[in-house]
């Protein structure tokens, strides 16, 4: 991973945009039946494993049933959420015309309200990726997961946060547009927010009724394992969207970039900021299925609104065209790109003067480079 | 689960909405529909899950299968639905939505059913002219065949017989506009109508005819009922010639003063029905295909955002700058064609996506408003 920041001239980004553009409108071009018989396939297979999960279940009294269906159920919901349901909710099946495929008709499987994703995640996250103060996934408020944070002794916690929000990582993502840590310093208005609240409470009480409520409640005396399944499989999901979602923006090597910066950013710069914003992740078929295709993020970030099973065919040319203009192309196996989020997470709960006075650790990641040294958007 | 409920009609009966029969709820439709239920399947619906089993199978939408297709003549098919239980019936005239996905995207157009609002089986009719260049049509003619399921909406229309009969009817088509006309006169065939039926047909030529045979059948059996085919090109001769003038009318329905005259075809009949007769007892409904010539020039027309009841001249900029200049707040993000918040539905109109600089005309689609600009009048549900 290099850590110095590729310099374009203008003239280069424009022709650097032009070319994405253009692998955009080839992929545009092609969309078809291949797409849609991909999503339905996609949905058929989870709602297979969601059915069956349930079945199991409530055949709990065997044990490998329970297992199996807890599998089943995680698998199910994972599905639901990534594969399905954050990219129908990009609007990357919006051309179909079909309702049940409506990016803004959708509804997922998660105690996140989808219009207060689309808000957060579709507008909020995807216009400004990376952006130091305006895109609120940098620790969603909770963590510290950049050196523009200043620190306080609050951040000393970083990595027992990271494991809850792991373990809880629906509730962080339904409350996320709360901006529940702006309420309590007073920056935001708990009048303007009520009707977020009122949404939530709406769509959470749902999912708590039905995973927690109706299905133990139907399964009579097995009621204890039931529930205590459903809660393992929101836990599983829960665990594998974040360490999915925490390597899309915040390995090793992953820029950061400011307001001031970014201010009047042409398609050329957008694109860039983009790319040098999210890393990829390398596996196989299997692995990117269940990733929600989110393992190219870098292509995600370019496209969010192409069907993201193309992602995989498109990232060969997307990497030719970085490694042409001499642009790096973040990517690794989740192994090595989780394990440098751990790091990261760790070595910013500590004081930015204790961090420098420690002993380097063995494999010191290598400094994120900061904006400034980012020619192109000054 | 799925049992068609069979419209009941005592013949002579003066209703043909059929759509006014008790709707059978069985067990399992109760069971399906149930509030319990619907929690369970919660966020995605009952209806999401019960399509997978069987695409026909749905609690909210109107869907059909497909039981016979037939080419009635060299360009025309003729589909027979069995529509779910969803479906609420029509009344004979009416048009219905259908939707077919092609090469993933689905395309809806209007048809109006040709069968009887009587018929025993329940099962709906409908031809269609496959066009060079109707997309929908050119499918169904070439790969519609039975076992196929396709998306329906609620019959809808005003172009019907009154719930009273008159005693003189004349029943006007050109060319594809025989479908509802046709449903008309089987109908009242149903229903053992005493009083007089005139049935005038146009097309093109002779071999162009659906139903030919049946209607000269009837014309020969059912007492009261009068058939005449004019041809306006070919070598066929039929009983009246050319275009249609107050004389053809005479000469089939010789009181033409007291009869109700409906008239389905292209807007040059119907006005000359019109003309010819007095326009309180013509009754119309014309299929005029969208006008698929964009203008790519300077703006015109107008844009319309329906549901605030909002128009305003087309000034050129986007529809979203264009709505926020109307004094409209809609939703919005990127304002760059990233993020898909303005998506919303375009009613009618052409608009140029600016990103993509593709142009589209298509009714009834989701557009993105922030990088679309409108090419001449455009209504949007905002």
């Amino acid at each position: 991973m290099t850590d110095t920041v590729p310099t374009l001239t203008p003239e280069q980004l424009d022709i650097f945009g032009q070319e994405l553009d253009a692998i955009r409108q080839r992929a545009l071009d092609d969309l078809g039946e291949r797409d849609i018989d991909y999503i339905h396939r996609m949905i058929r297979i989870q709602r297979g494993l969601e059915v069956t999960g349930r079945g199991l279940l409530f055949a709990s009294f065997i044990p490998p049933a329970w297992l199996a269906g807890v599998a089943a159920l995680s698998l199910s919901k994972i599905l639901d959420n990534m594969e399905i349901g954050h990219n129908v909710m990009h609007g990357q099946y919006d051309w179909t015309g079909d309702p049940a495929l409506s990016g803004h008709g959708f509804e997922w499987d998660t105690t996140c309200p989808s219009d207060q994703w689309r808000h957060s995640h579709n507008y909020m996250h995807h216009t400004h990726t990376n952006i130091v103060g305006k895109d609120r996934d940098l620790g969603y408020g909770i963590l510290r997961i950049s050196e523009e944070q200043s620190w306080n002794p609050y951040y000393l916690g970083n990595p027992a946060y990271a494991i809850l929000l792991a373990l809880f990582f629906e509730w962080g993502v339904a409350f996320h547009d709360l901006e529940v840590e702006r309420l309590g310093s007073g920056d935001v208005d708990w009048a303007e927010k009520r009707d977020l609240a009122a949404g939530i409470w709406r769509k959470a009480s749902r999912q708590v009724l039905k995973d927690y409520v109706l299905f133990p409640v139907l399964a009579g005396p097995q009621a204890p394992l039931v529930l205590a399944g459903n809660a393992t499989a929101n836990i599983v999901r829960n665990v594998w969207t974040f360490t999915i979602i925490f390597c899309g923006h915040f390995p090793s090597g992953v820029f950061e970039f400011s307001e001031q910066e970014t201010e009047e950013e042409t398609r050329g710069e957008w694109y860039f900021r983009q790319l040098l914003g999210s890393a990829n992740l390398t596996g196989s078929k299997l692995f990117h299925i269940m990733a929600g295709n989110l393992s190219h993020q870098i292509e995600h970030h370019l496209f969010p609104d192409i069907p993201a099973h193309r992602y995989g065919e498109i990232a060969a040319e997307v990497s030719e065209l970085c490694a042409r203009f001499g642009i790096p192309y973040n990517t690794g196996p989740l192994g090595k790109q989780f394990g440098s989020v751990v790091k990261k997470i760790c070595r910013l709960a500590l004081p930015d003067k204790l961090r420098r006075s420690a002993p380097a650790p063995a494999a010191a990641p290598a400094p994120t480079p900061r904006p400034e040294a980012v020619p192109v958007a000054a | 689960m799925y049992t068609e409920t069979q419209a009941t009609h005592p013949a002579g009966r003066q209703s043909d909405r059929s759509r006014t029969r008790p709707r059978r709820r069985n067990l399992g439709h109760r069971i399906l529909g149930s509030g319990l239920v619907e929690a369970l399947a919660a966020p995605h619906g009952v209806d999401r899950y019960l399509e997978l089993v069987r695409p026909g199978w749905s609690l909210h939408d109107v869907r059909a299968e497909l039981t016979a297709v037939h080419h009635p003549a060299p360009d025309s098919v003729t589909l027979t639905l069995r529509p779910n239980h969803v479906w609420r019936g029509f009344a004979a005239g009416q048009f219905v939505r259908l939707t077919i996905e092609i090469d993933g995207v689905q395309r809806s157009r209007c048809y109006s059913p040709a069968s009887s609002v009587h018929r025993a089986d329940g099962l709906i009719e409908l031809t269609a002219r496959a066009h060079p260049e109707g997309l929908v049509s050119r499918f169904l003619h070439h790969r519609a065949v039975p076992g196929m399921v396709v998306g329906l909406e609620q019959a809808a229309g005003d172009f019907v017989l009154p719930p009273e009969r008159p005693e003189r009817i004349a029943l006007v088509s050109g060319g594809s506009g025989i479908t509802p006309v046709m449903s008309m006169l089987r109908t009242l065939l149903d229903e053992e109508y005493r009083g007089e039926v005139a049935f005038l047909h146009y097309a093109r030529t002779a071999d162009r005819v659906p139903y030919a045979r049946e209607l000269a059948r009837v014309s020969a059996e059912a007492p009261g009922v009068t058939v005449a085919f004019a041809y306006t090109r070919g070598e066929h001769r039929g009983e009246l010639e050319g275009y249609f003038c107050a004389e053809h009318l005479r000469a089939v329905a010789p009181d033409a003063a007291a009869t109700h005259t409906y008239v389905c075809g292209p807007p040059g009949l119907i006005d000359a029905v019109r003309a010819a007769g007095d326009p309180a007892l013509v009754h119309s409904e014309s299929f005029v295909p969208p006008a698929l010539t964009l203008d790519t020039g300077d703006a015109v027309g107008a844009v319309s955002f329906a549901r605030s009841g909002v128009d305003a001249p087309n000034t050129g900029a986007t529809l979203l700058e264009q709505a926020e200049m109307a004094g409209l707040k809609p939703a919005h993000g990127c304002r760059m064609g990233i993020c898909h918040t303005c998506t919303c539905r375009k009613l009618a109109g052409g608009v140029r996506n600016i990103r993509t600089g593709e142009l589209s005309s298509t009714e009834d689609e989701d557009i993105q408003i922030c990088v679309s600009v409108p090419t001449g009048s455009v209504a949007l549900d905002l």
